[in-house]
């Protein structure tokens, strides 16, 4: 159960190798939180991040597989860590790919797969995670949205969109959730140091995955919808978004 | 809409982590006794008024009987010279339903917390205490049976004769134990509807703990209030007041004619929307201390009714909502007799911490009861609200949750909202035996709640 301050007991990372989520989990770990698992392409890359959770009082740590890019998987997958592991109060929806625009602009198969991933992917994820806190009448879905898709930028456009979708999705879920006990939680990063951007150029007030999951577990505390990380983005990103295009391109280009 | 028609969000008093689950309110004990055996998997609970602070009344995708239209009570007759009156009363009878009819009679509850809006139910399954526990103990050592309907369906009769493991069990069992259908209980007689009320103001901690310990033997009712966000040279410092029912003849300055003419209402309703922040550090220092100020160093004989004395907060309706959307939680705890030293430290750690908290409360209690669960416990007791904002609150409490194991305390579970379950063993070391009732009584577990759920009873 999720605690008065926010604290769950058990939580499940879709995307359990997702650096972010990482830095949650071990917060949610230093709290209450006793059951860990992470749902990862491949799971046996995990174990460190396992041992590591086992060491720091997780009664229960565990991978299981995972394909975002395999819909028709989801369902047998989540319904069996939540029967297995009884109420979990917490999914934290964390897995998506970045990729490289100038990539994309020329594949265009491999920027749709980005799509499903980061979008289609998460759509039927949670959907299903949706159907079973509506079951056990209470749970936290936590969606790592993203500054890029609050206004997508030409050099990232089709990671913006998904982020776009994601997040739009991820709201009106939330609003259909409301008096069945689950609700949804969007979190929006903007440039977060992490393997995912190792390379890229940083945006101004770039952030850590620590920094990050400090600011969720304070907007969990106080029981906040939308959690901007850092907090500053709110109003940066109030400004950003009724910017003319024109602005914006000039604004946003790098 | 996802949502299906009969399922509702619902939360403690505190308004903090609420679930859903079906909830249904029969309006007779025959359709009450009609909810179990329940067919949900995820079980049932029945709850009162939803006055416990945490989500000790909350079963998330599960049913939720409330009880609250199941209140009838009937006052038997007794023998003048009797000091008490037996009263049986159903689940649902709230205290002030049960005031109003008794009081006018030259009767009281046998224990009253500070609010008069919770239900027999649920007095039993906290047994609850109140300002008179330094005398008379918590609520089900006043109670003489109470009949008890299992999981499986069954209704039992129980009492401190009949089946004690199963009563004692269900005594602060947090209804855990099975639907409490209705309890008879004795009720003290009262001469008049007025309290001599005797106040002390108290520069410090040091100087309450003092006055408590030496004065209130002398007194059938006493509480102080103190002042947890005053520091330094003051901290501690708390108003004392303690009482004792008036004569009648006493109580005639007051009450004219009719010495037991009882009115108590709510005066105003708290605004529907409070914005987040209201009560902040500033505000609330403010209002502690004009308080503080406004209490007599020391008065004597004062004449109060019965609302003023024990249920002031009832005045503003639904006054949890002050404390803005994102809610609030109560810590209470209690130390024994000897460990003042520890309660010092707490008080100082809250004080130090700056926590928002308005007028804490604090007590000296009697022995406890039998009940495995049952709170109450001879030693000091502290009560505080602080709004969930608080930085690094989640920390601070663990580490006074420790403090207060350590010293053989333990904290009150229905106002529980985030204890760390493995001190639970710790806290109430009986926790096994109670188990092993509930075992018997409901080997599946079908009667449960989120607290049961959260801390793992």
């Amino acid at each position: 159960m999720r605690d008065a301050l926010g604290a769950v007991q058990s939580v499940l990372v879709l995307g359990g190798g997702s650096e972010i989520a990482g830095a949650i989990v071990d917060r949610l770990v230093g709290a209450r939180c006793r059951t860990v698992v992470l749902a990862a392409r491949e799971p046996d890359a995990l174990d460190p991040t396992l041992d590591r959770l086992r060491a720091a009082g997780a009664a229960t740590a565990e991978a299981v597989a995972f394909d975002a890019l395999d819909p028709g998987s989801h369902q047998a997958t989540i319904d069996a860590v939540f029967d297995r592991h009884g109420d979990i109060d917490m999914v934290i929806v964390a897995f998506g790919v970045l990729g490289d625009q100038a990539t994309f602009d020329h594949d265009p198969v491999a920027a749709a797969e980005a799509a499903s991933a980061n979008y289609v992917g998460a759509v039927s994820a949670s959907l299903v995670v949706a159907d079973r806190f509506r079951r056990q009448g209470h749970g936290t879905l936590l969606v790592l949205s993203s500054v890029a898709g609050v206004r997508t930028r030409a050099d990232n456009y089709v990671y913006g969109s998904t982020k776009a979708g994601l997040d739009a999705f991820a709201q009106g879920l939330g609003d259909a959730l409301v008096g069945t006990g689950a609700r949804v939680v969007v979190v929006r990063p903007g440039f977060v140091h992490t393997k995912m951007t190792e390379g890229r150029p940083p945006a101004p007030f770039s952030t850590t995955p620590d920094a990050v999951a400090d600011a969720v577990m304070a907007g969990l505390a106080k029981g906040r919808e939308v959690i901007w990380a850092p907090p500053v983005l709110v109003a940066l990103f109030t400004v950003f978004r009724v910017l003319p295009r024109a602005v914006w391109r000039r604004v946003s280009a790098r | 809409m996802l949502a299906r028609p009969h399922i509702t969000e619902v939360s403690g008093w505190g308004r903090t982590a609420p679930t859903a689950a079906d909830v249904r309110r029969p309006t007779s004990s025959t359709e009450l006794r009609r909810a179990l055996p329940t067919r949900s998997v995820r079980g049932l609970l029945a709850r009162g008024l939803g006055r416990g602070y945490g989500d000790c009344a909350q079963n998330s995708g599960g049913t939720v009987v409330e009880t609250t239209d199941v209140d009838a009570f009937t006052i038997h007759d007794a023998d003048p010279a009797d000091d008490t009156v037996l009263v049986t009363a159903e689940a649902g009878a709230s205290i002030d339903r049960l005031l109003h009819a008794l009081v006018p009679q030259g009767l009281f509850v046998p224990v009253t917390p500070g609010t008069r809006y919770v239900t027999v139910g649920g007095a039993v399954a906290a047994d609850i205490h109140g300002k008179n526990h330094h005398r008379k103990g918590s609520w089900c050592q006043h109670v003489i049976s109470l009949h008890l309907q299992l999981a499986s369906g069954e209704v039992v009769e129980v009492g401190p004769e009949r089946d004690p493991e199963l009563f004692w069990a269900t005594a602060g069992g947090m209804g855990l134990t099975g639907v409490v259908l209705d309890a008879t209980f004795r009720c003290p007689r009262i001469a008049s509807s007025r309290l001599l009320v005797d106040t002390d103001r108290a520069a410090d901690l040091d100087e309450v703990l003092a006055l408590m310990a030496t004065g209130d033997h002398a007194y059938d009712y006493s509480v102080a209030w103190i002042d947890l966000m005053a520091g330094g040279k003051a901290t501690g410092r708390s108003v004392l007041t303690r009482g004792r029912f008036a004569t009648a003849e006493e109580a005639s300055a007051a009450t004219g004619a009719d010495p037991l003419a009882y009115r108590a209402g709510v005066l105003a309703p708290a605004p529907p929307w409070v914005p987040d922040g209201l009560l902040n550090k500033l505000t609330v220092r403010a209002f502690n201390e004009l308080w503080f100020r406004k209490a007599p160093v020391s008065r004597r004989d004062e004449l109060q009714t019965i609302p003023t004395f024990f249920h002031p907060l009832d005045m503003v309706g639904g006054w949890n909502r002050m404390y803005g959307p994102a809610g609030f939680l109560q810590w209470q705890f209690v130390v024994p007799f000897g460990s003042e030293r520890a309660l010092r430290r707490i008080v100082e750690e809250l004080s130090r911490a700056g926590c928002t908290s308005f007028l804490a409360v604090l007590k000296a209690f009697g022995d406890g009861d039998p009940g495995p669960l049952s709170f109450p416990a001879a030693g000091w007791t502290l009560a505080l609200d602080i709004p969930t904002g608080v930085r690094g609150l989640g920390p601070l409490l663990d580490r006074l949750d420790e403090l207060v194991a350590s010293e053989g305390g333990r904290v009150y579970l229905a106002k529980d909202s985030r204890l760390r379950p493995e001190l639970v063993p710790v806290m109430y070391p009986r926790l096994d035996a109670w188990r092993e009732v509930r075992r018997r009584v409901d080997p599946e577990g079908r009667i449960t709640s989120d607290l049961a759920r959260r801390l793992r009873l």
